[in-house]
């Protein structure tokens, strides 16, 4: 019922669609694995090698399984995790070239939605302080700006009456109130984009709608660019334009969300297709190939292309050698996969 | 404010709690009293003014309240001076510049021990001449013994027992016993009855004065006793209220913030910051903490301040570092550290906004317990000889009785007074810690 209602909406479609906020170039996030406190013992690859580019108000999706680096991913973007090698440039300046006040800029743009409401939110802070904490960084100094402003976002985010939470603390509201805190507080500094690190997965399926509804409306009312990161295809459509598939720490697949649907090319993507849940009875009856295997370290990833050791289709001696690089199979449809060549 | 609130009302529900509140209360009003009523300076006088600040109290007394568990009364001490009512005093004029004064002390005596001494302080104002005075005895039964004649210097002390020409008048022995002997017993008791001191005064000047005050030195005096230096141990034990707390919680809490403040630091930027705290902390750990607190008593100074400063710096690197590390390494990776992060709070908000708060209800239930810890400290360092040697504390009473052989002697009140006072302080912040944890950890509840 959920899939019918989100894929009977069209995509948010962006109105800046020249215009590039972020864009990311070549990224590594590698972590150094040490051996009895000191001493070298190899690097964890969790993002290896991904490139591209978010443009102003465009919402797009990254997919994967568990452990393919999303988080690590994220992490960056929010410039928690310092990359080790390539760029993120965020409207025309380079975020390592930023400084201190620039970073402090950076990170009032981004806004970020995480997972788990409940412990998103400190337990020990009144809803009021949760949300004032964003503005008091921000330099906000005079409290009566403070409260306009969460009173605001609050009605934004649909928390009616704003003043009746204020003095509440988390564990006094719903999963879904968290989360519209949550989302409250990604959204006061005015952010230009937004992180949102599977929003929904921890809510019941009822709040599920309305959340992702709230999300569209904010990103649509705001001219947001929105990175939303999941592991749940069926909730992809309802507002991303694009969808980046992210397997061992790199993007094999970027396509719009309809030609992925309707063509989906690399071998883990028409895997990870299959294996999306829906709602249908027939499902029961119905067996579904699944790779075999369990995704590769990220310590020592398999050589070549990442998916070989799982692929039905692997060429041998081209698949396990060389790294294959994107092909464009059509017009913005990229696949990392060498029988696409 | 809400958490608060609840606290209290669970602490209502812990008996024992209650018991440690109001003890500790108890301690905060009789401090907070002792200092508005002794205020320092004269404390430190009473404390350590010397003989002419004590002369009025007796030697190795014990409290008065000994009397009430006693059969054998024990004589109460007392001092008759001007404008008391047991003192008469008439002047007689004479002409030429003489007169007679003729002082009256008055006194019932109804208890079954013997004083320790008696004491008249002399007074007088003459300028060539000398008054004279001769002082004599009456007893209860009539008799009338001559005491002594003498000259008087300006302030002069007569000690009854001090007097050889008495105590060979009186037969040879102790002569204040033979003032109060009952003649017509065969042991050594006391003739009950009021007794009575005449002195007859005869100044040879005009404006020539003698005013004297009788001393009774008692075998017991006043609600605490006195010590070898007939100093009143109510002193002591008054003002080792308020040191004790005030040492025991500024060092409880200033172990308990600086402890939790480094462990968050350490755990929050790891790397060689934590290395080096947790290096420093297992140093610590094996380093003997009184042999350096002796140490730094006996070389460079035993000043309660300096004491305590050492005693936070050696307390504040233990294992409860490592504890408040542990949890603080788990809150650092919480989500609601991680938002913060992204909205960009910086390493110091984080520290002080985000983790510490998540600790505060850990921090108070071991903050109280460790009271009595540091209460205890302190006055095993004054009974090492340790203690600040300007301020009078319960460890120093310890420490005098001590040196003085106080058990030895059967002066028992003498160590237990300060004893019992530390007891209770440990015992009341003993008990509220112990309910607190309850409070503060659901886990220890059921048992």
């Amino acid at each position: 019922m959920v899939t019918d209602t989100l894929t009977n909406v069209t995509p948010a479609t962006a109105v800046k669609q020249d215009q590039v906020l972020l864009s990311i170039q070549n990224l590594r996030v590698w972590f150094e694995l040490r051996r009895w406190g000191f001493g070298h013992a190899g690097y964890v690859r969790a993002v290896d090698g991904v490139s591209f580019d978010i443009h102003c108000g465009e919402a797009i999706a990254i997919v994967g399984e568990s452990g393919c680096g999303k988080s690590s991913l994220m992490k960056t973007i929010l410039a928690i995790n310092i990359p080790t090698e390539g760029s993120l440039t965020f409207d025309g300046k380079k975020l390592s070239d930023m400084g201190r006040a620039g970073t402090r800029w950076y990170r009032s743009q981004v806004g970020y939605i995480q997972q788990d409401p409940y412990g998103a939110l400190p337990p020990f802070m009144s809803i009021q302080r949760i949300l004032e904490e964003p503005l008091i960084i921000g330099g906000v100094k005079n409290k009566d700006q403070r409260i306009a402003r969460i009173l605001k976002v609050m009605s934004e985010v649909k928390m009616h009456p704003p003043e009746d939470f204020l003095n509440k603390f988390p564990h006094m509201l719903s999963g879904g109130q968290q989360q519209r805190v949550v989302i409250a507080r990604s959204m006061l500094l005015e952010p230009k984009l937004i992180v949102a690190d599977e929003p929904v997965s921890m809510l019941d399926a009822s709040v599920r709608v309305e959340i992702l509804k709230l999300l569209r409306g904010l990103q649509e009312q705001h001219d947001l660019s929105f990175i939303y990161i999941t592991h749940d295809l069926s909730t992809v459509r309802y507002f991303s334009r694009r969808i980046f598939v992210m397997y061992a720490g790199r993007l094999v697949e970027k396509a719009r969300v309809d030609d992925l649907i309707r063509n989906p090319c690399h071998p883990y993507t028409l895997a990870l297709l299959a294996a999306s849940s829906d709602p249908d009875a027939n499902n029961a009856l119905r067996f579904r190939e699944v790779p075999p295997g369990e995704p590769p370290s990220l310590v020592t990833p398999p050589p070549g292309c990442r998916f070989h050791p799982r692929c039905s289709q692997a060429i041998a001696g081209k698949c396990d050698k060389q790294d294959p690089p994107d092909f464009e199979v059509e017009p913005d449809h990229f696949v990392s996969c060498w029988l696409f060549e | 404010m809400n958490t608060l609130r609840k606290t209290f009302q669970q602490i209502s529900r812990y008996p024992s709690a209650v018991a440690g509140s109001i003890v500790i209360a108890l301690l905060v009003i009789v401090a907070v009293f002792t200092m508005i009523t002794i205020p320092y300076k004269e404390a430190i006088r009473l404390w350590r003014g010397g003989e002419e600040v004590w002369y009025q109290n007796p030697k190795y007394a014990a409290p008065s309240w000994v009397n009430l568990f006693n059969k054998k009364k024990l004589p109460v001490s007392f001092t008759i001076g001007d404008g008391d009512d047991a003192m008469t005093k008439t002047v007689e004029q004479r002409g030429e510049g003489t007169s007679r004064i003729t002082t009256l002390y008055t006194f019932d005596y109804n208890y079954d021990g013997f004083p320790q001494e008696l004491l008249l302080y002399f007074k007088t104002i003459y300028t060539e001449k000398q008054p004279f005075v001769s002082i004599t005895w009456k007893t209860p039964d009539g008799r009338e013994l001559r005491i002594a004649d003498f000259g008087v210097d300006p302030t002069v002390t007569y000690r009854f027992s001090q007097d050889e020409k008495l105590k060979r008048r009186l037969g040879g022995g102790n002569a204040v016993e033979a003032l109060f002997a009952d003649p017509n017993s065969e042991e050594l008791i006391p003739l009950k009855g009021t007794y009575q001191v005449v002195m007859l005064a005869t100044a040879f000047e005009e404006g020539s004065d003698l005013n004297a005050e009788f001393v009774f030195h008692g075998q017991v005096f006043g609600l605490a006793g006195t010590d070898h230096q007939r100093r009143d141990l109510m002193v002591p034990l008054l003002w080792g209220v308020p040191i004790a707390l005030a040492f025991g919680l500024v060092a409880s809490l200033g172990t308990s913030v600086l402890t939790m403040i480094i462990a968050a630091i350490g755990a929050w930027y790891r790397g060689w910051v934590d290395e080096l705290i947790q290096r420093v902390t297992e140093v610590n750990l094996v380093l003997p903490f009184l042999p350096i607190l002796i140490m730094v008593g006996t070389f460079f100074s035993r000043s309660i301040w300096v004491i305590l400063g050492v005693t936070i710096l050696l307390s504040i690197f233990t294992g409860a570092i490592k504890g408040y590390r542990a949890i603080f390494l788990q809150v650092r990776e919480s989500m609601y550290v991680e938002a913060a992060r992204a909205y960009g709070a910086s390493d110091i908000r984080i520290i002080f906004v985000y983790l510490i708060p998540r600790m505060i209800p850990l921090l108070i239930p071991g903050l109280v317990s460790s009271v009595p810890a540091f209460v205890f400290l302190e006055a095993s360092l004054a009974v090492l000889g340790l203690g600040d040697p300007v301020l009078p504390t319960w460890g120093k009473i310890i420490n005098d009785a001590q040196t003085n052989a106080a058990l030895y002697q059967g002066y028992y009140y003498w160590i237990l007074e300060p004893a019992v006072l530390l007891m209770i302080t440990g015992l009341g912040f003993a008990m509220l810690g112990f309910a607190l944890d309850r409070i503060f950890n659901p886990r220890l509840r059921g048992l």
